[in-house]
């Protein structure tokens, strides 16, 4: 049951006007080391050398992330420095220059899962690149692997999609609502779930009606449709399975621990393109709305693509357009530049012009009011952690859970004194790390301090028995022997 | 008052002050704040760089002069003034800046040899700390950046002039 959340006003119909559409592949594409999740891939291919369509260009065999294909066919320009949409801003990325031909490294064939063992599968779906398309890009085969560890019953689909300006996983499931019910089947094979729920927010009727034909077709009763209250943040996955089951994971805890598994209906969608025709994940759909573009429309475009691309595909900027903004109006982050590449974890490119944002207003002190512990899904006291926020005190913020916010915006959204809080408990939480890797740090120069000293003392103590030994025998020399000191 | 009553009541205080003296004698020399637990924790405050800007030859030696109330909190520039109210709130006392006869407060820094000029003489390496330096006598050397604690000991060894210290990535 959600508790606590907010009903905002839906802005998906934008994009929705118009069909998914296919994006024409870039001229160069950017494609991130760093797609989004968090962990760099170390790069298997290096300027000059030739790739084609599905070239793993990241090196196979690292677990904890997933490979990344070449998304056009060409030749390496440049690995390098460049801006991408990740919180640190900057990362190492492969250009990629398409020389048009489309030619594909490997031909495609399906891939027989049934018949495979589930950490086959498991590995298979690491080495297609599959990665949480809902906007994590957490590798996919780390959560199955997880899942099956504890051996989870149920795997719940996240469709619910609750940011007001996001329709990529709404398309999707409208037109691809097949793909979403063979992945969900594939991952509770590689899973061991028993059962799977694809939970959808009612505000979307038609990608309902789609999913049941499509459940229809395959006739599986493991698997159920569950339309949920829109109420944002439905689709964060603590909130999501709460929703679901009726189960709280608890706050220390990942879903598995509880036996539950949650996969974005992108990634299931992905999963299916790679069991059907063999197809690593190179390419996503994202939204591209707004009133600052001409035409918004849900795009299936290639990773690496540049963002200023994926904007003329949808007739340019029109207007003023204020801001890019990575996600939604919610959880988004600000762009600095539409040069940067899309990558997996990017569902939406917000556009926002005139009247799209709310201005936020001048910020005045905090009035206690506790709306914002009312708003919050995460069940923390934002005011609290406000406090802790003014002093900077990392004791108080780990007592008011900082761990635990979701960096939903709804605190934000309701606060009468236009208090930016979430970014201010972002900003902490960035702080709060980096004391972690500092005092890492500290205690590793330390370590090896004291090795240090402990070997030096060691070669003194060697020395000065080395220097008694020399003198005794240089003493022994000298005395008359007796026989007995022979060397 | 008889003279045995008297004699009961001095009897019964010199028992009790003889007990009680020797309750904390024991206590003084048995029970004594734990100076070694005291200098783990002010030590697990300091930054490790060992760059000795304290006068001291290390972290741990600075820790120990700290707890034996040698010295004040305000001589460690890498730590910033974060170390100090770090130690500050430990011990007790009130935090104050960073004294500036150790050395000013940076942003953090690494060495790099510049492996052009490096001429493979191996001085350095006796220098670092953290043995954060490798190379051996007439091989280039090189510094592991994630080692190294800026501390800058190896700077003034160098006979080329080849290590600088730059910004942390």
């Amino acid at each position: 049951m959600i508790t606590a959340g907010l009903r905002l006003d839906s802005h998906k119909a934008l994009a929705m006007q118009r069909p998914l559409q296919l994006a024409a592949a870039p001229a160069a594409a950017v494609v991130s080391l760093d797609q989004g999740g968090g962990t760099t891939a170390s790069p298997a291919v290096h300027p000059g050398m030739r790739v084609r369509i599905g070239t793993a260009i990241s090196r196979r065999g690292d677990a904890t992330t997933a490979t990344l294909h070449s998304p056009v066919a060409g030749i390496v320009r440049d690995i390098g420095l460049r801006d991408i949409p990740t919180p640190s801003g900057r990362g190492l990325c492969i250009v990629i220059e398409n020389d048009g031909s489309d030619a594909r490294d490997v031909p495609l064939a399906p891939v027989s899962w049934e018949s495979l063992s589930a950490a086959d599968l498991i590995d298979g779906i690491r080495e297609a690149g599959i990665v949480g398309l809902g906007g994590a890009a957490f590798p996919t085969s780390l959560k199955l692997l997880a899942a099956r560890e504890h051996s989870v019953e149920h795997l719940v689909l996240n469709g619910a999609e609750c940011e007001p300006w996001i329709s990529c996983d709404d398309a999707l499931m409208r037109e691809r609502a097949g793909d979403v019910v063979l992945g969900a089947q594939v991952m509770m094979h590689a899973s061991g779930a028993r059962r799977a729920t694809i939970a959808v927010e009612d505000d979307k009727p038609e990608a309902i009606a789609a999913l049941q034909t499509a459940l229809t077709a395959v006739s599986d009763d493991r698997i159920a449709l569950l339309a949920l209250p829109a109420l944002y943040p439905a689709g964060a996955e603590r909130q999501l399975l709460a929703a679901v089951t009726g189960r709280e994971v608890p706050y220390d805890k990942l879903p598995p621990a509880i036996g539950l598994v949650c996969q974005n209906v992108g990634t299931a969608a992905a999963v299916a393109s790679w069991v059907r025709t063999g197809q690593p994940c190179m390419s996503r759909i994202v939204t591209v709305t707004g009133s600052g573009v001409n035409r918004p429309a849900n795009l299936e475009a290639r990773i690496g693509t540049p963002l200023s691309v994926l904007v003329a595909e949808c007739g340019g900027y029109c207007g003023q357009p204020r801001r890019l903004i990575a996600g939604g109006s919610m959880t988004g982050r600000a762009l600095t530049s539409d040069a940067m590449p899309l990558s997996k974890a990017m569902n939406c490119v917000l556009v926002a012009a005139g009247t799209d944002l709310v201005p936020r207003g001048r910020e005045m002190p905090c009035i206690r009011c506790g709306d914002c512990a009312t708003a919050c899904p995460a069940g923390l006291l934002p005011q609290q952690l406000h406090r802790a926020a003014l002093s900077d005190d990392a004791e108080l913020f780990e007592r008011h859970g900082l761990a635990d916010c979701i960096e939903c915006g709804c605190c934000d959204y309701v606060c009468p004194s236009q208090i930016p809080l979430t970014s201010r408990f972002r900003a902490a939480r960035g702080r709060a790390k980096a004391r972690r890797e500092e005092m890492q740090r500290a205690a590793d120069a330390r370590q090896r301090f004291e090795q240090r000293e402990r070997r030096l003392a060691a070669q003194a103590e060697a020395e000065r028995r080395a220097f008694d030994e020399a003198r005794r025998r240089a003493r022994g020399a000298g005395a008359p022997s007796d026989g007995t000191d022979a060397i | 008052m008889s003279e045995a009553t008297v004699l009961a009541a001095i009897g019964v205080a010199a028992t009790l002050a003889a007990t009680l003296g020797a309750a904390l004698g024991w206590a003084a020399t048995r029970l004594r704040p734990n100076e070694d637990r005291l200098v783990e924790s002010i030590n697990a405050l300091l930054p490790q760089t060992q760059c000795g800007q304290c006068r001291y030859p290390g972290c741990r030696p600075y820790a120990q002069a700290i707890a034996r109330g040698e010295v004040d909190i305000d001589r460690c520039p890498p730590g910033g003034d974060a170390t100090v109210r770090a130690l500050a709130s430990l011990l007790g006392r009130e935090p104050k800046p960073v004294d500036p006869q150790f050395g000013t407060v940076t942003s953090p820094v690494v060495a790099v040899i510049d492996e052009e000029l490096c001429i493979g003489c191996g001085l350095c390496l006796p220098a670092c700390p953290v043995d954060a330096i490798v190379g051996a006598p007439r091989f280039m050397h090189t510094v592991l950046e994630a080692q190294c604690t800026g501390c800058t000991l190896c700077v003034p060894p160098c006979p080329v002039d080849c290590i600088a210290m730059r910004p942390k990535p």
